[in-house]
């Protein structure tokens, strides 16, 4: 199945429910009645209470202008103000050598979204190490072992509980030696909250602008589409602590849509790069806002 | 404090106007439930649950008498506090146990929530309880799921009952017996984390719940899962018929809302909650703490309580003359700080009190360090001082400074805000109390 083809599977299953649910309202007519539910609407998909008051007060200021009572005209303007906040923040263009840290809270699929990484480079006949980076989490380092194999590619790791960041920074001697196009660090999921595990965090950043200035350094946010308002409680602090260039939204392939990333493209101009649709390989997809805008609405 | 004031600063812009006590009318409610449904969203709450729980603490807030205690605000929050609890309540932390060992329990929930750390929490505590626990490795899936159950049950001590990637059905059947031949009474199976459309997945543990009969079947929610955490929580309930819900990572920032809509949909209990990832990190379920979260701020209730007790109706009146009189000295001051320490600190008392809010009191004013400091401060100064500030000059508050350990400019600040205060209480002399004098 094609890279639309999979989103828009992923994202069918609540989309009739909600096409049906608006056309129910506009039987009504365009009243305040329509665009409070709309504003429901848009909240059912974990887009925050502010920002879908935004959107609402935009559409309902420009239907009254327009003098609009036509519905697919309405949903088009929805779509349209949807995919422009997604789209404000320009997609980073991955240029080699480089190095990907992936941070995230616990159980958001940071691993998991490692593996496919891996095979993705791969499939763009990139060589490609893994650093094993989450040395904290009971058998994290076998389960990314897991995914190099299946991916085909090399991995660096230390025991538990040794220093992530000395994985980091002997992954990337390798990576230097070896020539490697891609380096990709998995890290412990971390609360936002925890200071001391964002210092930690701080660290393997310093280790890898310091020992390997040469290659271009994304770090990635992965978030799970599952979470509420709390990703952007979660994206704001991990931005301050390493300056974050995208996100990865995972787990998209259960019936929650992830529409808090309006808020945070809005909000904070983080771009979402990539999305996850499930747990094999090839599950993982370049984010389009266009394709992700038609699965909310 | 941030989060902590925001329902209650909008609650009290609402009701800023409505200053006698009365009865509350339905446009006060409606203008109040506003602001209680934001709330409500922004904790994740989902949206045709927090549209039911304000239909139907409208009907019953109508109508009712405003405390004598609280203002119209505080008398909103009240309601909705209590609603909160009473809808999240039945403080079951107890897990069944069997009649006839071995006791089992199933997890399940979607990948993620913390389901594999959560067996070696629970089999901790059952240990710690005097049980003999078996944890079961049933997640085939997920790469190296089977090792880091080992790993985390080496951890509690607790032995873990793995068959490779067997069929986990076959697996749990063959630990119960197990279970029974080696003395285990505990059997805690662990499962794959799987989402509630994946048919396959769901069936599978339909048949090992129809194989061994769990005594517990306990879904695990993160606790930060927003709008579909109703979906999910019903699907799982519908499918297997659930004992209980376990929430797991209170330990971030989330105010974990999705707890109310899952109590909604499956009236199942929430016994425990995971605020850590140390194996001891589990707790009992408290309804109160959690309405308040939800809220975003400390329980007022309990706070406005607190203040009753820790100032005693002598000491009140007292401060209340010299209010009335004008003649508050930094004696009293002191005496304040004491007395709002006593009800564990200043920031979140401040916010509770009417009014107090809009006065713009910044937490950074208030910190607990500060206080010490200040404290440090009047100490140093003599009786006279304390009673009659005006009489420090520049000598005296060289000396205070060096008595103290601060420095002048401290004590110059802490002149200044002593002063502002006295212009404070001044706004509360015409008759009007402060409300922890009561």
């Amino acid at each position: 199945m094609g890279f639309f083809g999979k989103i828009i599977g992923a994202l069918k299953k609540t989309k009739d429910n909600i096409s049906g649910k608006l056309s129910a309202l506009f039987a009504k007519g365009l009243g305040d009645d329509f665009y409070d539910e709309l504003e429901e609407i848009l909240i059912s998909a974990d887009i925050s209470v502010i920002t879908a008051e935004e959107i609402v007060d935009q559409i309902r200021a420009e239907a009254k202008k327009e003098k609009l009572k036509d519905k697919e005209y309405v949903i088009d303007l929805l779509k349209d103000v949807i995919e422009d906040t997604l789209s404000q923040a320009e997609v980073p263009e991955i240029e080699y050598p480089a190095v990907i840290m992936l941070v995230g809270v616990n159980g958001v699929g940071k691993t998991t979204t490692i593996g496919k990484l891996a095979n993705y480079f791969v499939k763009e006949k990139k060589s490609v190490t893994l650093a094993a980076a989450d040395t904290f989490r009971a058998a994290a380092a076998d389960q990314l072992t897991v995914w190099a194999e299946r991916a085909k590619v090399r991995i660096v790791k230390h025991e538990e509980g040794s220093d992530p960041s000395a994985v980091v920074y002997d992954a990337i001697s390798s990576a230097k030696a070896k020539k490697t196009d891609v380096v990709i660090v998995d890290t412990a999921g971390r609360l936002h909250v925890k200071a001391n595990l964002m210092e930690e965090l701080k660290k393997m950043d310093r280790v890898v602008e310091r020992d390997y200035p040469e290659a271009h350094f994304y770090k990635f946010l992965v978030l799970d589409a599952t979470t509420g308002q709390n990703a952007l409680s979660q994206a704001k602090l991990f931005d301050e602590a390493v300056d974050l260039d995208g996100i990865v939204l995972t787990k998209l392939d259960g019936t929650a849509k992830g529409g808090f990333v309006v808020s945070l493209c809005g909000e904070l101009q983080i771009p979402v790069v990539f999305v996850g649709t499930g747990e094999k390989l090839d599950d993982l997809q370049l984010f389009d806002a266009e394709e992700f805008t038609e699965g909310i609405i | 404090m941030a989060l902590f004031s925001s329902l209650s600063d909008r609650l009290n812009h609402i009701f800023s106007k409505l200053t006698k006590h009365g009865k509350l009318t339905e446009l006060e409610i409606k203008g109040a439930m506003r602001e209680v449904r934001i709330a409500l969203l922004e904790a994740d709450v989902n949206i045709f649950v927090a549209k039911k729980f304000i239909a139907d603490v409208s009907e019953k807030a109508v109508g009712q008498e405003i405390l004598k205690s609280l203002n119209p605000a505080q008398q909103v929050i009240k309601i909705v506090n209590e609603e909160l609890i009473a809808l999240m309540g039945s403080t079951n932390a107890k897990l069944e146990i069997a009649d006839k060992p071995p006791t089992v329990i199933m997890m399940c929930g979607l990948q993620g929530a913390g389901k594999t750390t959560l067996c070696g929490k629970l089999a901790m505590l059952l240990k710690k309880q005097g049980k003999k626990p078996l944890l079961v490795a049933g997640d085939i899936y997920r790469p190296a799921a089977i090792n880091q159950l080992q790993v985390v049950g080496g951890k509690a001590g607790v032995p873990v009952f793995e068959k490779g990637t067997q069929n986990p059905v076959k697996t749990a059947k063959q630990a119960i017996e197990q279970a029974r031949s080696m003395g285990n009474d505990v059997v805690i199976i662990d499962t794959a984390g799987r989402l509630h459309i994946d048919e396959t997945l769901m069936q599978e543990l339909e048949n090992i719940k129809n194989e061994v009969h769990p005594n517990e079947i306990l879904l695990t929610v993160d606790s930060m899962t927003g709008q579909d955490a109703v979906n999910v929580a019903e699907t799982f309930n519908k499918r297997l018929d659930v004992t209980g819900v376990i929430l797991t990572k209170l330990d971030g920032d989330t105010r974990g809302g999705a707890c109310l809509s899952i109590k909604a949909v499956t009236g199942k209990p929430i016994k425990f909650i995971g605020v850590g990832e140390k194996l001891t990190d589990l707790e009992p379920f408290y309804p109160d703490r959690m309405a308040s979260r939800i809220l975003g701020m400390g329980d007022v209730l309990s706070l406005i309580e607190k203040a009753q007790e820790a100032v005693t109706e002598e000491q009140a009146k007292k401060l209340e003359k010299k209010l009335r009189e004008a003649s508050f000295t930094l004696e009293d001051y002191l005496m304040q700080f004491e007395s709002l320490k006593k009800m564990g600190g200043i920031a979140s008392v401040m916010g509770m009190m009417p009014g107090m809010s809009k006065l713009k009191i910044k937490e950074s004013d208030f910190d607990e360090e500060k206080i010490e400091r200040i404290k440090a401060i009047i100490l140093s100064m003599t009786m006279k001082e304390r009673e009659k500030p005006e009489i420090i000059n520049s000598s005296r508050k060289r000396r205070i400074a060096l008595g103290s350990g601060t420095n002048v400019q401290e004590v110059n600040q802490l002149l200044k805000q002593f002063e502002q205060t006295k212009l404070m209480m001044k706004q509360f002399k015409n008759g009007k109390r402060l409300p922890f004098m009561r």
